[in-house]
């Protein structure tokens, strides 16, 4: 994700520059030869944008940027109550920001769903699925292709807190969203 | 990621469990313990007096200290110290019953271990207030094998004495975690023997291990693993090391239950949606399924005969142990009390039943009386998990925590004996009982 957004960023960098140098009307070697430098970097340029364009489906554009900067700002977690997978205010909130994003590009992702340590292993890793599958389905309601989206449960197996008490436990309960491409 | 075939075990590895009692050398000794913290109130005194030993060079393990730790954890008995003891006899005709009758002893095991190619103990018991020989016997087998013949005769005596079958020649699968500051942990499915001695790492990972299972015949095991960067059921032979990955669906892979014939599996899938239990032939791996319900169904375990399933559903809004009968497809409720009980297993009696728990918010380890319908909470600690009967009924191995740390523990299914397990590092869990071993 981040290194798409500065991939992105450079080609603008680039295009820019190629223009700059284009416009300008010059006839010295010196300038023919930053012309021809800038037609080179320009070529290269678009050569990054189509590959970029064909990777992501999507050129990159400041409401684009935008949109990626407010997702990222609430983050990528979203916390769940004790064995519920029901989605809270706060965590429907980030969730349309990601959404909002997600919906200017084509990336895949990957819903890891996980619990805290109370109650069985087994169930927890149902549990774990239940709420990945319920922030899927939202996003699947709310205009994400479920194709794009794969669901995986870790249960209990990768607490972000190791004690216990409800401290940990509120950390550990939720669904990381990783993007793939 | 690497698996390894049953090789001796790396004693200097930190996160060894626990070997009991006394006769390791100091430097392994002080990483392994078992701690019996609560045995019954009026246990049988023994005395498991030292083996005489005629072979090559020194006795390779102190054979009675293993018999000893095993009578002690049953919590049955109450050997005598050697401290205490007034002689050292190890044939009948150096047996003087007053030396013993001074000391209370109830019962006296002497014995006589040899090495000629092969290792053979010869023992007998004697019964100090009668004054007679009760039991004699002998167990022969590999030079290596010391340990597991003391356990065998562990379990002789044992039966003799309580005319309960011994559990202490069969092993142990569990996984031992070794956390990693801001990385992933490794995991590492282990396999001991029933005292924790002789742990052997066979498999290591840095994804999830994790619902290690037995086959019926003790041959085989089955768990999930990550490694493939999804769960996934893999079955693995314990004499080869050869191993398979059984299934490879969308969504939770887990769960593995062999069947008591040992020709199919139960395991949970959620390819067609939410979890659900199904069986799979495991001769062509084709698959059944048995539960279709839009709630969690998870945890299959079979009853002794094959005829039904156990499983743990939240159906009814809150996890409930429910059976499934094979024949007619009927599905009943089994527990009632409580709002949360989950992971039963079965005792090989069909009638005792262990399982998770919930009580004012702590979780325990519980059983349920399939006949009197009567639940008993077997543990007072607050996150007790994956409960695993020994295969003679008598004692229940479950995961429980000690501080942050996960440990194994144990307790008979009276409640009345409790030891712990705890590892020197790390975290322990998902204990597994082998059933009964082939020799």
């Amino acid at each position: 994700m981040k290194h798409v957004s500065v991939a992105g960023k450079l080609v603008t960098l680039l295009f820019t520059a190629a223009f700059l140098v284009a416009c300008s009307s010059s006839s010295t070697k010196e300038e023919e030869d930053a012309a021809a430098a800038a037609a080179a970097a320009a070529a290269a340029a678009r050569a990054a944008q189509e590959a970029q364009a064909a990777a992501s489906g999507a050129a990159y554009s400041a409401e684009q940027a935008r949109l990626e900067e407010t997702a990222a700002a609430y983050g990528n977690v979203f916390y769940f109550g004790y064995d519920s997978s029901n989605l809270t205010p706060e965590a429907i909130d980030a969730l349309n920001a990601h959404i909002a994003y997600l919906k200017t590009n084509e990336k895949n992702l990957r819903l890891e769903g996980h619990t805290d340590e109370r109650g069985t292993r087994e169930y927890n890793l149902a549990l774990g699925e239940r709420r990945a599958n319920s922030v899927r389905d939202y996003m699947v309601v709310n205009g994400v292709a479920s194709y794009r989206i794969e669901s995986i449960s870790y249960g209990e197996e990768r607490p972000i807190g190791y004690g216990s008490g409800e401290s940990n436990w509120a950390q550990n309960r939720r669904v990381e969203l990783v993007l793939i491409n | 990621m690497k698996w390894l075939t049953a090789a001796p075990v790396n004693l200097a590895l930190p996160l060894v469990m626990a070997l009991v009692m006394g006769m390791a050398p100091a430097a392994v000794r002080a990483d392994l313990t078992i701690e019996i913290t609560q045995g019954m109130d009026n246990p049988t005194s023994i005395a498991v007096v030292p083996f005489a030993w005629a072979g090559p060079g020194a006795a390779p393990v102190d054979m009675a200290s293993v018999i000893d730790g095993d009578l002690a954890r049953s919590g049955q008995f109450a050997p005598v110290a050697r401290a205490d003891m007034l002689g050292l006899p190890s044939t009948e005709a150096e047996v003087f019953y007053r030396d013993w009758r001074a000391s209370e002893t109830e019962y006296l095991l002497i014995g006589r271990a040899s090495q000629d190619g092969a290792l053979r103990i010869d023992y007998e018991v004697f019964d100090v207030v009668r004054q007679t020989k009760v039991l004699s016997g002998y167990e022969a087998g590999p030079a290596g094998e010391a340990r597991m013949l003391a356990h065998r005769v562990a379990d002789q005596v044992y039966e003799k004495l309580t005319g309960i079958r011994g559990a202490f020649a069969t092993r142990l699968l569990y996984v031992s975690v070794a956390r990693v500051t801001n990385g992933k942990d490794y995991y590492r499915l282990t396999l001991a023997d029933s005292d924790g001695a002789r742990p052997t790492v066979l498999l290591e990972s840095r994804e999830p291990l994790l619902a290690p299972t037995w086959s019926p015949d003790g041959n085989q095991i089955a768990y999930v693993s990550f490694e493939t960067g999804r769960p996934a059921i893999f079955r693995q032979d314990l004499a080869t090391g050869k191993r398979d990955q059984l299934t490879n669906f969308q969504g939770l892979n887990s769960s593995p239950a062999w069947s008591p014939d040992g020709k199919s599996m139960a395991m949970v899938l959620s390819k067609d949606g939410s979890p659900d239990v199904y069986v799979m032939n495991l001769a062509n791996k084709q698959l059944t399924r048995i539960t279709n319900h839009y709630a969690i169904e998870t945890e299959p375990v079979w009853m002794p005969d094959g005829k039904s399933l156990l499983f743990t559903s939240d159906r009814g809004g809150k996890p409930q142990i429910y059976s499934y009968e094979m024949a007619s497809g009927n599905i009943q409720r089994v527990t009632y009390e409580g709002s949360y009980n989950a992971r039963a297993r079965i005792a090989q009696d069909g009638r005792n039943m262990v399982l998770v728990h919930q009580q004012d918010g702590n979780f325990h380890i519980a059983l349920l009386d399939l006949v009197t319908n009567r639940l008993q909470i077997l543990t007072s600690t607050a996150l007790d998990e994956s409960p695993s009967i020994a295969p003679n009924g008598s004692m229940v191995l479950y995961a429980t925590k000690s501080g942050d740390r996960g440990i194994l523990a144990a307790v008979s299914v009276d409640g009345g004996v409790k030891f712990r397990l705890p590892a020197s590092e790390g975290d322990v869990r998902e204990p597994a009982w082998s059933p009964y071993l082939g020799r």
